[in-house]
């Protein structure tokens, strides 16, 4: 795969195993900055372990993932990544405000910067709520909004719209969509097909192999079908065939 | 590592202590009633009550402190919280030290009240200086909370963190010549007791016990217990990984 230059995530030929056993089984791909890339796959198809290489949280087995031209996880990226994990990963004994407000400072951020992040996913009525009290949903805005806090250079977020009220959704998505516009790259995994066409580029992962690494209506166009689920499908079908 | 981030971390677990209302109140009170409890069952020996109150003044701090950083450690590792925290700027001795300060601020609030309450009502006496108990106590908390670190690793839930202390915890308690003197115990066991580090905070605070002023010894057996504290800190935060599978 030739290099692009403003590729802000670059994986090349990454392999992963957990356990004793392949879960990205050499993967390769380039993420555009200033872009919203969904990676799209059924569950155990080793999402997570994609996301964790890119943000440096997963052992590798070989192979490369550079983050704004640094290796992934090195420090200097600490302060520019940031990373949403598919359970909230917040503190249930502290109130949302104080855990904005916690890793907000951790990167030199204030409290009122913090309260601006509450109130941008929508949670500026539960601010002083504990954690432990908020409903799935809840939870995942606020851990969200544990990131947002930062500005970060590259997003990344695990099924980050799980549970959430179609409402809180779309405004999300939106705000994704905004983030991306001032450029930052966003790289979000979901399960949710229809979340599929908010994204300027999508990566299929199905048992740890990337089936598919084009924009929406590509997709679209070169499997021949009206939307994103039968595409999948078909490329499925298509790949067991060669099998 | 930055101190910056190692105090706001601090001030992160401290609040998450101050939230939870019962176990400060616990933590407060729970050493100061043993102590009294203790210095009523050896009513008709107040001499007896000078020692083994005192070794329980630092032997508290440093069984609370390796409760509650073995279970919260565990929580921020079964959480997700840890993983986030390793892709945030915050260094792995940065961690260590902010549950280092604000657990040992937490000890030694604790320390104040055991120790005002075992001199001023339960007519405990020493020939050194308070302030040395005090230090003592200290030390041996930030022994207890090394150790709860370290042990946080093994643990994959809270049930087997608590079953750690009777393997971590209790055989220093009986080692250490609180029940039974050290040199009337069986030959090879004074060897392991040799080895445990609250036996030299015990020992530290037999020197404040029987001198007025402080000895040499003392420092000695004090550094030992900071030197364990050290080595400790060094083996749990080893097992904080950025990266695993």
């Amino acid at each position: 795969m030739p290099p692009t230059p403003e590729a802000a995530i670059a994986v090349d030929d990454l392999v992963v195993d957990r356990g004793g056993q392949p879960v990205l089984k050499s993967v390769s791909t380039r993420i555009a900055a200033g872009s919203v890339t969904g990676l799209l796959g059924p569950s155990g198809s080793g999402k997570t372990t994609f996301i964790r290489a890119v943000v440096g949280t997963q052992k590798v087995k070989s192979g490369t993932v550079e983050v704004l031209g640094r290796p992934a996880g090195t420090k200097p990226l600490r302060s520019r990544v940031a990373y949403v994990t598919q359970d909230a990963s917040i503190y249930p004994d502290l109130s949302v405000k104080a855990n904005v407000a916690y890793f907000a400072a951790l990167y030199g951020r204030s409290r009122s910067e913090a309260m601006g992040a509450i109130e941008r996913v929508g949670m500026g009525d539960h601010a002083h709520k504990l954690a432990a009290n908020l409903s799935g949903g809840q939870k995942t805005r606020t851990s969200l909004a544990c990131a947002l806090v930062i500005e970060p250079e590259v997003l990344v977020l695990d099924e980050p719209t799980v549970g959430l009220d179609p409402v809180i959704r779309e405004e999300l998505w939106d705000q994704f969509r905004g983030l991306a516009e001032q450029g930052a790259t966003l790289l979000v995994s979901s399960h949710v097909m229809d979340e599929a066409d908010r994204c300027d580029r999508l990566l299929l992962l199905r048992e740890g192999r990337f089936i598919a690494d084009d924009t929406p209506a590509d997709l679209r166009a070169s499997t021949g079908t009206a939307n994103l689920e039968a595409a999948f499908l078909h490329l499925i079908r298509e790949l067991e065939k060669a099998n | 590592m930055s101190l910056r981030i190692t105090f706001i971390t601090a001030g992160r677990i401290l609040r998450q202590l101050l939230n939870d209302r019962r176990t400060v109140v616990l933590i407060l009170a729970v050493p100061s009633l043993m102590i009294a409890l203790i210095s009523a069952i050896m009513d008709a020996a107040p001499d007896v009550f000078d020692s083994v109150g005192l070794i329980l003044l630092a032997f508290f701090p440093f069984m609370m402190m390796f409760m509650i950083t073995s279970i919260t450690l565990l929580r921020e590792r079964t959480g997700g919280t840890l993983e986030r925290l390793m892709t945030t700027p915050t260094g792995k001795l940065d961690l260590v030290g902010g549950y280092a300060i604000a657990f040992g601020v937490a000890a030694a609030s604790q320390t104040v009240i055991a120790a005002s309450v075992a001199y001023l009502f339960l007519g405990l006496e020493t020939a050194g200086p308070a302030w040395a108990v005090f230090l003592i106590a200290v030390v041996s908390s930030l022994f207890g909370m090394a150790l709860g670190l370290f042990v946080s690793a093994f643990a994959t839930t809270e049930f087997q963190a608590i079953q750690f202390m009777p393997v971590f915890v209790v055989p220093q308690l009986l080692l250490c010549g609180l029940i039974w003197p050290r040199d009337q115990m069986a030959g090879w066991l004074q060897g392991v007791s040799d080895a445990l580090p609250i036996t030299y905070a015990v020992k530290a605070l037999t020197e404040v016990q029987t001198n007025p002023e402080i000895t040499a010894a003392m420092w000695r057996d004090l550094s030992i217990v900071a030197a364990a504290a050290l080595v400790a800190t060094v083996l749990g935060a080893a097992t904080l990984r950025r990266r695993t599978n």
